[in-house]
């Protein structure tokens, strides 16, 4: 968990506090000129349309550092890449691009196991199954959509995850929206960990049933919120709960941290309640074959009632997935709207995941899939213990390739971001509303194309940032001397 | 007797009205202290004993450690989902080859009436080979969402390229089709907000409805003189009309039904009420209008009084995704506030490209629209005198869609009715149409119906065999 120091803390909220007042200041000139400038009249007797307290914080402080955000590339995302560099006219209030692009290390795509750019085995494939399947299918999946690479790539999945059944979905974020209001309804209870993602939260909405959080990573709180739920019964009528789904992450994206998956099965054993374990950024990038956090921490797949994963991560394509019990895919495939209205995932999309599980299974006859593992589980490790050394605030556990580095301050976001963009690395930098107001940090996610000298450049730039903007808060421990074992020895 | 007891009572009152009158006896802090006050006060202080007691409620005991044990031990979940029935085993049908006008089913060819291809983009050549190009030059996924790296420059030439086409100043590309409308309406509806709704709208707008939380008012399917009293009563009753904001949502060509929404008399009816329009072209654009600019072209509309235009392009641009176009603000806006935008991965760059290269095959060969609406109007004369069925969409429509002419009575009948027509068709004359399948969660009541989605590239001779067999069938199914 994060330790935030009190006078950082202070200088934080003060640097917020000065924002938020020259916001305001500006706000008022602004009310003022529009009282002074008579308004349109075709708008009049309508409400604006976005009103001027929601984007505030839009068009205050994020505008000010929007060149942080959203920045264009113009090759594959693979481990160098090419960002565009883009120019204001008018303050950063809109971007222009330019022709001119500049080669950086890339360390913000989620680009695990490397399947991003081309790859030798996949490609060829690819292409080959867009010639005969064409781009898209145009239709449902339940009229003509399914092709034979949308069943096979079912089982595939099963297989790999360890389930009996799979169903597919074109994209990870309409995965979760559109499957938690099948399974529950109202009389059901959601208890999901506080800092789920934005598509948990929404598919829990849209179920209407009824939504408890618990502390983040905590099971002894989760018993407590199920033991306590299960007494009282639903709010207001008392009768006992329909159903309880518990839902957690693998790892979650803004942590970097693993979930305490042995002790949160235990304890909803215990209370007969389902769990939900999404795993969008830990299928293929951790374990020792690549299974996700079931095969990391050793828990049997089938304790897990719903595992849900998406392909753009580590496999390098769009898309999502869930794997459950036959009963549980055949009710699915019967009932859930994203599968009975939205259109089937693109063949050559899914002809990029068989390609690639079958890379990280051994099955295309090389050892390039198991080459890849070690490499990024030696590159995560080797990385943030450097860090760690340095002095940084690096959260997350070993063996998670996702590791934020905390800022704290707003001012430190764009001045972090854009030094080390001048010296050809791309870090992501993130602030609110994805993250606590306070909690700015920048996250950093390694690849198995990542090669050692990569990851020792990546280093020296983010030490010199670091040093030159003030983020290493804890001390460093000094670098080893090769001198010394020498003089030892004599 | 009784006058004993008479004179026992004087005595008493005697005696009390003595007490009362008797002469001060003490002078307390120079107050003197009749009687009388001494009895006041003790009164007083028996009502403030009494305030000060707590009234009588039973003690509220919180449940101890083995009550709840007890309860937790008690309590059986359902099942996590209900009893797997024989209708919800059925597969559907696998293809073997691309969606085109004619695919292989089990080994077969078959003509496909199931897939939206509705120019025929599917397996153009010009097409595939930007995919191709795409691929081998950026991969097939994006590996991030829009903020953070995947931003790929081929999204924003196709953003460039399908504002341009239209006449609007800006878009925003989604990286899933029916994303684009369930995210857009929360960005921009909140609580308190009115939006005024068709009846016969799709799951992902119903959806989008629910979860903006606003006040939701459905007016009668394609009707606009419930479309005109439901607006009458939504502004009668609103109180502030300078601080809600108040939609009309409406979809150009329904999926569940064919019909099409007359949008000059929306938008006349907009302006007079003072609303704003949501529109989801996603069947209508590349198809209606002189060159496939959609609604707006078709009813000769200028494209800036519709607010808000989302489109899924998994229809008529044979590609993925989908995109909305407006004004420069409503498009800003979605860029931070639309959920499906910025917490997903962004559109794969070859389908983004496919777009683009589909925009450039419409805007050069205008003539594929008047092929598409030359096989449409075919089909509907061929297809007017089906035994048992009715046809309730539009003549320009490019899906047709056949409802039962008796209904049975319940949807799960219904459903299996039509079923059997299209299986039999499928089996005997090799010919793939879909009967209309309903989610659980959908709240539309429209009738259950076959659909057919025409294609540009649809030889006369698929639409003839296609209305012979559903003629044949329907007739010994229905009769």
């Amino acid at each position: 968990m994060v330790r935030l120091p009190y006078t950082t803390a202070l200088t934080t909220l003060f640097s917020y506090g000065l924002l938020f007042v020259f916001g305001q200041l500006r706000d008022f000139f602004r009310k003022l000129l529009g009282w002074i400038r008579k308004p349109k009249d075709q708008l009049k007797g309508y409400a604006p349309i976005c009103l001027g307290l929601e984007d505030f914080y839009v068009r205050r402080l994020y505008l000010r550092i929007q060149d942080c955000f959203g920045r264009p590339i113009a090759s594959a995302p693979d481990s160098w890449f090419d960002v565009v560099e883009r120019c204001s006219n008018d303050n950063n209030k809109t971007l222009h691009r330019t022709e001119k692009t500049s080669r950086c290390l890339n360390l913000g795509s989620y680009n695990y196991l490397g399947f991003a750019a081309a790859d030798e085995y996949c490609t060829p494939r690819v292409i080959q199954s867009l010639k005969e399947y064409s781009a898209s299918t145009c239709s449902t999946r339940v009229e003509g959509g399914t092709t034979k690479l949308h069943v096979e790539l079912e089982e595939l999945v099963a297989r790999f995850v360890g389930k009996e059944a799979a169903i597919l979905f074109g994209m990870g974020y309409v995965t979760n929206s559109a499957l938690i209001p099948c399974i529950i309804g109202k009389g059901g209870l959601i208890i999901s960990d506080s800092l789920n993602h934005n598509s948990i939260v929404n598919g829990a909405r849209g179920s209407g049933a009824t939504v408890r959080v618990f502390q983040h990573n905590t099971p002894s709180h989760l018993e407590e919120v199920l033991r306590e739920q299960i007494a009282e019964g639903q709010p207001r009528t008392h009768r006992p709960w329909k159903k309880i789904i518990v839902i957690v992450e693998g790892i979650y994206s803004m942590e970097g941290e693993l979930c305490k998956l042995p002790e949160i099965i235990a304890v909803c054993k215990k209370y007969k309640a389902y769990t939900y374990l999404d795993e969008a950024h830990s299928i293929g990038a951790v374990g020792k074959s690549g299974r996700g956090v079931c095969e990391l921490l050793g828990v049997d797949p089938a304790d897990v009632d719903i595992m849900m994963g998406t392909f753009t991560k580590s496999f390098g394509s769009c898309g999502g997935y869930i794997a459950a019990s036959k009963e549980i895919i055949q009710y699915l495939k019967f009932s859930c709207p994203a599968h009975l209205y939205a259109t089937s995932m693109s063949p050559p999309a899914v002809q990029q995941v068989i390609s690639a599980i079958k890379v990280i299974l051994g099955e295309d006859g090389s050892s390039r899939g198991a080459q890849k593992l070690a490499r990024i589980r030696e590159n995560s490790n080797f990385f943030r213990s450097e860090l760690q050394k340095m002095g940084f605030e690096v959260l997350g556990d070993n063996d998670s390739p996702v590791m934020p580095i905390m800022l704290y301050n707003p001012a430190k976001i764009p001045a972090f971001s854009r030094e080390c963009l001048q010296q050809n690395v791309a870090v992501v930098t993130v602030a609110f509303p994805a993250t606590p107001l306070l909690l700015a940090r920048a996250r950093i996610c390694i690849s198995a194309s990542h090669t050692r000298e990569d990851l020792i450049k990546a280093l020296e730039v983010i030490s010199k940032v670091g040093d030159l903007i003030g983020v290493k808060y804890f001390p460093a421990e000094p670098p080893k001397h090769l001198n010394q074992g020498h003089n030892k020895l004599e | 007797m009784a006058s004993e007891i008479m004179n026992a009572t004087a005595n008493a009152l005697v005696w009390i009205s003595s007490a009362f009158d008797a002469p001060t006896r003490a002078v307390v802090f120079g107050v003197p202290i009749d009687g009388h006050l001494v009895v006041e006060a003790l009164l007083v202080v028996v009502i403030l004993f009494q305030l000060t007691r707590k009234s009588y409620k039973p003690p509220k005991k919180p449940l101890t450690e083995k009550e709840i044990d007890e309860l937790c031990d008690d309590w059986v979940p359902e099942p996590l989902t209900p009893q797997i029935t024989e209708e919800m085993m059925i597969e559907p049908p696998t293809l073997e080859s691309a969606a085109g006008p004619h695919a292989i089913v089990d080994g077969k060819e078959v003509v496909n009436f199931a897939s939206a291809n509705y120019l025929g983009l599917i397996g153009n050549d010009k097409v595939t080979n930007s995919c191709v190009g795409a691929m081998e030059k950026y991969g097939v996924g994006s590996c991030g969402p829009r903020g953070f790296y995947g931003t790929i420059d081929v999204h924003l030439d196709c953003e460039a390229r399908i504002s341009k086409f239209l006449g609007t100043p800006d878009s925003i590309l989604y990286s899933y089709g029916i994303s684009t409308i369930f995210s857009v309406i929360p960005a921009f509806c909140k609580k308190g907000d009115i939006i005024v709704a068709d009846e016969g709208v799709h799951w992902a707008v119903q959806n989008g409805l629910y979860l903006s939380r606003s006040t939701v008012v459905y007016f009668k399917h394609n009707d606009m003189k419930s479309l005109e009293a439901t607006l009458e009563k939504v502004t009668g009753r609103s109180k502030h009309p300078e601080k809600v904001r108040r939609y009309i949502v409406a979809e150009a060509i329904y999926q569940n039904s064919g019909q099409i929404a007359p949008l000059d008399e929306i938008v006349r009816l907009k302006e007079k009420y003072r609303f704003r329009i949501i529109l989801d072209e996603s069947h209508s654009f590349g198809v209606l209008g002189n060159s496939g600019r959609g609604l707006a072209e078709y009813c000769g509309v200028p494209i800036e009084k519709i607010d808000i235009i989302t489109a899924g392009m998994g229809n008529a641009l044979a590609t993925d995704g989908g995109f909305c176009t407006g004004s420069v603000r409503v498009v800003d806006h979605q860029r931070l506030s639309s959920s499906g935008y910025v917490f997903s991965a962004s559109l794969p760059p070859y389908l983004a490209s496919a777009a683009i290269s589909a925009v450039d095959y419409l805007e050069a060969n205008p003539s594929v629209l008047s092929n598409l609406r030359a096989s449409v109007a075919t089909l509907l004369s061929e297809l007017s005198d089906v035994p048992g069925l009715v046809i309730t969409s539009h003549t320009l429509s490019p899906i047709i869609f056949l409802k039962l002419k008796k209904s049975t009575g319940s949807d799960k009948t219904d459903m299996h009715v039509l079923d059997s027509i299209a299986n039999q068709v499928l089996k005997e004359d090799s010919v793939l149409i879909v009967s209309t399948k309903r989610s659980t969660l959908d709240k539309c009541h429209l009738p259950l119906g076959l659909r057919l989605f025409v294609s540009a590239a649809h030889s006369e001779s698929d639409l003839l065999k296609a209305a012979a067999s559903l003629k044949r069938v329907a007739g010994s199914v229905l009769s």
